[in-house]
């Protein structure tokens, strides 16, 4: 039983740590925007009087919900491959993430929906603005104010799981991980320090989603509570 | 290479699922006793406890799953243990849920009406007596609709198990791929089998969720 670790000699590996680390906030980046567009499209195609709209989207996010991202990234990695669809690793992952986080986020922006009471559309019909204008005012940007700190949770463990795309040669932090390990046979070393680089990541991306909120919700930085 | 997907297949990957069963039994139950220690600990009086569970809860849930499995296989390797994947697999995926599982049923712990608490201690009954007889009784049935709805995460998240080279469910999967190369229509297979396996989970905790009249929780690690 003795523990040498040779921190010194992992280390030196810096500049592609820091490349991975750069990957995997790209990946989080791309998957978390698309997700967020994918996410409240599903979730306004859900609340839809159109049953087969309704229908699919719930489908869709039942099924992503209650399947693994390791599965599904090899279905997608593999199901383009056999349509004959040649793509980077990268893309792959951003589709993979992109369809993944896009379920979680129906979920959450459903949930916003619904949050919205009834008697507030009502008062902005009352008020002959367009359905357009109403979508946009009264539903769509005070149900993001709602529910953005659950949003934020899920776009920071999306993040984590990014890590999963390791699996399809990505080359994130985890892909890098696992090449500087047996490159270097320093496996223990290899992997604390990037479990530290994705703790300071989570907590880089809490706090730039916590900025990003005082400058998108003026009146929460005003009254501390959401509309 | 080559052949086709027969019943020897199957039964392989039928194998894989019970492992995937078995691997999650052991999650629930290892994350759920360290879980439950973690959850006394972010209420304890003593501040130095409280700061040490906030400071894992936080560690754990800031990191990858995949990164805790790899340390957990390298790990306990590099400290002369020479340890099975499913060793591996089992001790990390204690320490992620019981990170996770210990903040939700600490929620569920402090969600319980203030009245009680006071009445309880009003009654001169001690610490423990107030925990064990007033204050849980009443956070288990809290505790229940969101602890189900988990169990899909750790089911799902059981599947990372096949990097450090445990043969459930996803690496029974990609074995017989291996011989098969036929991906998509064994991992859509195996989709498939993780789709029923959760499915009637999150039904049920849906349910459970309803019948207490609470709005449902949508958290979840992918």
């Amino acid at each position: 039983m003795s523990l040498q670790l040779d921190f010194p000699a992992v280390l030196e590996r810096w500049p592609s740590f820091l490349a991975g680390a750069v990957l995997t906030l790209e990946l989080a980046a791309f998957a978390t925007v698309l997700g967020a567009l994918l996410g409240t499209l599903a979730a306004v195609g859900r609340g839809t009087h159109n049953a087969l709209i309704a229908g699919a989207c719930k489908a869709y996010v039942e099924t992503i919900r209650n399947t693994p991202l390791l599965v599904q990234i090899f279905l997608v990695y593999f199901g383009l491959a056999s349509l004959g669809l040649k793509f980077s690793a990268f893309t792959v992952a951003v589709a993979a993430l992109t369809i993944n986080v896009g379920a979680y986020t129906a979920e959450i922006m459903r949930a916003g929906f619904e949050a919205i009471p009834r008697g507030q559309i009502e008062a902005a019909e009352g008020l002959a603005l367009s359905r357009l204008q109403i979508y946009w005012h009264i539903i769509l940007l005070p149900a993001i104010e709602k529910v953005y700190p659950a949003l934020t949770s899920q776009f920071v463990l999306l993040m984590l799981a990014s890590s999963v795309c390791s699996q399809i040669s990505a080359e994130e932090l985890t892909a890098v991980a696992n090449y500087i390990q047996s490159d270097t046979y320093r496996a223990f070393e290899t992997y604390i320090i990037v479990a530290v680089l994705y703790v300071i990541l989570s907590l880089v991306m809490r706090a730039g989603f916590w900025g990003l909120g005082l400058v998108l919700f003026p009146r929460r930085r005003r009254l501390g509570t959401p509309l | 290479m080559g052949g086709h997907l027969n019943i020897n297949h199957l039964m392989f990957l039928g194998q894989g699922a019970l492992w995937t069963v078995g691997l999650s039994v052991i999650a629930l139950i290892g994350g759920g006793i360290v879980g439950f220690v973690i959850a006394l600990a972010r209420i304890s009086p003593l501040k130095s406890v409280r700061i040490a569970s906030a400071v894992y809860v936080q560690l754990i849930q800031g990191t990858p799953l995949l990164v805790i499995l790899f340390l957990g296989y390298f790990g306990l390797a590099a400290i002369g243990l020479k340890v099975s994947p499913l060793a591996a697999a089992g001790a990390s995926l204690t320490l992620y849920v019981a990170a996770y599982l210990g903040e939700i049923w600490r929620g569920c712990i402090q969600s319980v009406p203030k009245p009680q608490w006071e009445a309880a201690e009003g009654l001169a009954l001690s610490r423990t007596q107030r925990m064990t007889k007033v204050i849980l009784p009443q956070a288990i049935r809290i505790a229940t609709p969101p602890t189900v709805g988990f169990m899909v995460q750790i089911i799902k998240n059981t599947s990372l198990a096949s990097v450090v080279g445990f043969v459930e469910l996803m690496r029974s999967g990609q074995i017989v791929n291996n011989s098969l190369f036929e991906p998509f229509a064994i991992y859509a297979i195996i989709a498939v089998t993780y789709f029923a396996m959760c499915y009637p989970l999150s039904l049920f905790s849906q349910k459970l969720e309803q019948r207490m009249g609470r709005g449902r929780s949508t958290l979840a690690p992918a």
